[in-house]
């Protein structure tokens, strides 16, 4: 049964992406379709109040000024309202402001899509700082995002300076699809028994007469756009491993495909602008091959179990279920732990660091790589980056000129691309490493042993994936932790972006290279082997000695 | 007329798109974070208010006594026991240890909550223990436990409170619910209703 319902929930995926992938196709295609009149109005409104007069392509330059312009606003903004948030309206629990470098986290954390946690919902925000600015910025950051890979896209196959523009695009993820999708989801949800109201936390006596306060809130709206946003952040401190934001293995999957589905088909989406849907169908195949790996890695490690309680004598066929809800159990738990670090949600139904040694391995290393799918946007420009990297490879081995999708790819290319690729790992080691220096670092980590290991290398790649799912045994509410972590999601968001924009427009202006005999084919499945062994190589190369010093010390000694 | 103002947007100052930033974001503060949980909580309490406020239920005789979908804790040995919980389920907050799997204190924690379900339960055999029952669920809240772990619970009760075996088995199955859509997700029991049901019976 277990594998049964993941088999499902795959299949469903799969065959949604071609039509969600055309409908994503229509709304950024800029040509006029049937849905501009039921969008039309509103974006037409939208742009005059914001006094967008002409809608004109941005060279690569405008458009990356254009969204860290905006991003820069939506920071201010947010971080004041997190500062003075107790003297704001929808307050009903009378809570205190938010401390200065705890705020510095969250703002960064949720424009940079990341939402990493270092408060706990309950008792950190109100309602009113739940919703302007955490709802705000999961729209937001998400549609941001969504506007960065569809201008890179148009950078690989339109010609010309222009990549599109921003605002426009921005406006469009909304109206198009953000907003129709969130508001239909939350309904959904609610009618699976997701609450959402204004009222305070609820006081009820037990049947065994003990005092009980239930936390409760506008849980579902911020439900939906935390995973159709790929965000991930909890309204409560448990995320989705709690029952109100999680009550049943149905809104599992509703929360499920609502964050896969948008990552799964853009690579859909960029064969169909490619005018070659294998292209799209090569990419789409490389990352669900990845997917399905680190998905039996950790549905079988969880479902052997902990081998030290099973010592213990009791009964263990149900795998291990600390730190899991008996309603999800293993099979619902283990896909949505792939799921989330895939799609870089961050959302969490049960506690990664409660998983197995190898199956907490699997959410780690996903983020490692960073193009299984990914987040709104990023995973794609990731993958396509390893595509662009594997086609130079192949091009050296053979000693000609690499092309990629007609365009010469030349130094100028490469050096963005091994900037972009190589800050990955060194804003996770780094900064590992100086916390391992320091006892501000060290002494917030809770599991001893190898496990420590993995808590600390976990925050950091979690950050710098932006993912924002945690080993969250670590205390990380500290200064120390607050203030690297949110420089690391900083950079991990914005440079690679830059450098990716960058690439994007430095091709656009690139003469097309006549299709030859000798021109090396990127759709086909030869292709598909060379970009998942260019992943898998890169991948090891960087990060190998550290999963070894984490969870693969620890599961070897942990016996079996 | 200068040459400028016929060029394309696109050569504009940056402040012009530095005040259609500033206005972009306003507007979308207000969108997404005001008027849309706005319109979601205004659907949500006119068509399902009791979905939206909490799915509170009621004991038998019309007090409100919990919500269905968070778990309390039970200390009488009479009632059916939920699972571990750090935080004994005090919902105002949520959470666990988070402790690893090599985690020493975790595995001691387990250790004494099988020796104490051995003192509780004398007559049966830990290796029909379920795992869940003793391990701390992820959100400390989790209002289940599988249907192996309650009817392991049976014995116990049912010498404590003279309730018949058969009675109590029928009440765990009529509280026992399958997988959703008969696939997805894993079969449990609901702590509290059971409880409730359970309570009723033992007053009567």
């Amino acid at each position: 049964m277990g594998v049964l319902q993941i088999v499902i929930v795959l299949a469903v995926v799969m065959l949604l992406v071609k039509p969600l992938g055309t409908y994503v196709y229509h709304v950024f295609s800029n040509e006029p379709n049937r849905t501009d009149r039921i969008f039309g109005w509103l974006e037409r409104l939208i742009y005059s109040l914001i006094g967008l007069k002409q809608r004109a392509g941005m060279t690569w330059k405008r458009y990356v000024l254009s969204f860290l312009l905006t991003n820069i606003i939506f920071v201010a903004i947010g971080y004041l309202l997190l500062r003075i948030q107790s003297v704001l309206p929808l307050n009903p629990n009378d809570i205190g402001n938010m401390e200065q470098t705890l705020s510095f986290n969250t703002i960064i954390s949720f424009m940079t899509n990341t939402n990493l946690q270092h408060y706990s919902g309950e008792s950190g925000l109100t309602y009113f700082t739940q919703m302007a600015v955490i709802m705000m910025m999961m729209f937001t950051s998400a549609a941001t995002g969504f506007s960065v890979v569809i201008a890179f896209i148009r950078g690989l196959m339109s010609k010309g300076q222009t990549l599109g523009n921003f605002f426009e695009d921005f406006v469009k993820s909304h109206t198009r699809i953000l907003f129709p999708a969130a508001i239909l989801v939350t309904l959904l949800l609610v009618a699976l028994q997701v609450p959402q109201t204004f009222d305070p936390t609820i006081t009820v006596t037990t049947l065994e007469g003990a005092m009980q306060k239930i936390a409760v809130g506008p849980v579902a709206s911020l439900e939906s756009i935390k995973h159709l946003g790929t965000n991930g952040g909890g309204f409560f401190g448990v995320n989705s491993a709690h029952p109100f934001e999680n009550p049943s293995a149905l809104t599992n999957i509703v929360e499920m495909l609502s964050m896969w589905l948008i990552p799964a088909c853009l690579p859909y989406v960029y064969g169909r602008f490619a005018k070659n849907s294998k292209q799209g169908w090569v990419v789409f195949s490389a990352m669900m091959t990845l997917f399905i790996v680190f998905l039996c890695v950790i549905y079988t490690s969880e479902m052997n179990g902990n081998p030290q309680i099973t010592a213990m004598g009791i009964d263990t066929s149900q795998g291990n279920m600390e730190g899991k809800e008996v309603r999800l159990g293993v099979a619902q738990s283990a896909l949505f732990s792939t799921v989330t670090t895939a799609a870089t949600t961050g959302s969490v139904d049960n506690m990664h660091d409660t998983l197995t040694p190898l199956g907490g391995m699997v959410p780690l290393a996903q983020m490692m790589l960073n193009v299984v799918f990914g987040g709104e946007g990023v995973g794609l420009v990731n993958m396509l980056m390893y595509a662009i990297l594997g086609v130079f490879l192949c091009g050296l081995m053979v000693g000609r000129t690499p092309e990629f999708l007609g365009r010469k790819i030349e130094p100028k290319e490469m050096k963005l691309i091994a900037v972009a690729i190589l800050m990955h790992p060194l804003i996770i080691l780094a900064p590992t490493a100086i916390a391992f220096l320091t006892d501000l670092g060290k002494g917030s980590i809770t599991n001893p042993g190898f496990h420590g290991v993995s808590q600390v290398l976990y925050e950091y790649t979690s950050s710098a994936a932006n993912n924002g799912s945690g080993f969250e045994g670590l205390a990380d509410n500290t200064p120390f932790w607050n203030i690297t972590t949110g420089l690391v999601m900083l950079l991990g968001r914005y440079i690679s972006i830059i450098a990716m924009m960058a690439v994007a427009g430095s091709l656009v202006r690139k003469r097309l290279v006549p299709e030859t005999i000798g021109t090396f084919r990127t759709d086909n499945v030869l292709f598909y082997g060379i970009l998942i062994g260019t992943v898998l190589i890169i991948g090891a190369l960087t990060f190998l000695p550290t999963i070894v010093l984490g969870p693969v010390a620890e599961h070897l000694t942990l016996g079996s | 007329m200068d040459q400028s103002s016929k060029m394309p947007r696109d050569t504009a100052g940056t402040g012009s798109y530095a005040w259609i930033a500033v206005r972009a974001a306003v507007l979308f503060i207000i969108l997404c974070g005001i008027a849309y949980p706005l319109l979601c909580t205004g659907l949500a309490q006119l068509f399902m208010p009791g979905n939206a406020n909490g799915s509170l239920i009621k004991d038998s005789s019309g007090k409100v006594v919990g919500s269905e979908l968070i778990g309390q804790h039970f200390t009488d040995q009479k009632y059916f026991q939920s699972r571990v919980s750090s935080i004994e389920y005090k919902a105002e907050a949520s959470g666990s240890n988070n402790y690893a799997p090599s985690n020493p204190d975790m595995l001691k924690r387990t250790q004494e909550s099988i020796k104490a379900w051995k003192e509780a339960n004398p007559d049966v055999s830990i290796t029909d223990l379920p795992v869940a029952l003793v391990t701390n669920s992820g959100s400390g809240l989790d209002p289940h436990i599988t249907p192996e772990s309650a009817a392991v619970q049976i014995p116990r009760i049912s010498k404590l409170t003279g309730i018949d075996p058969n009675t109590l088995q029928q009440l765990v199955d009529k509280h026992t619910a399958g997988r959703d859509l008969g696939v997805f997700g894993e079969p449990r029991v609901n702590v509290l209703e059971l409880n409730i049901d359970l309570k009723s019976l033992m007053t009567k």
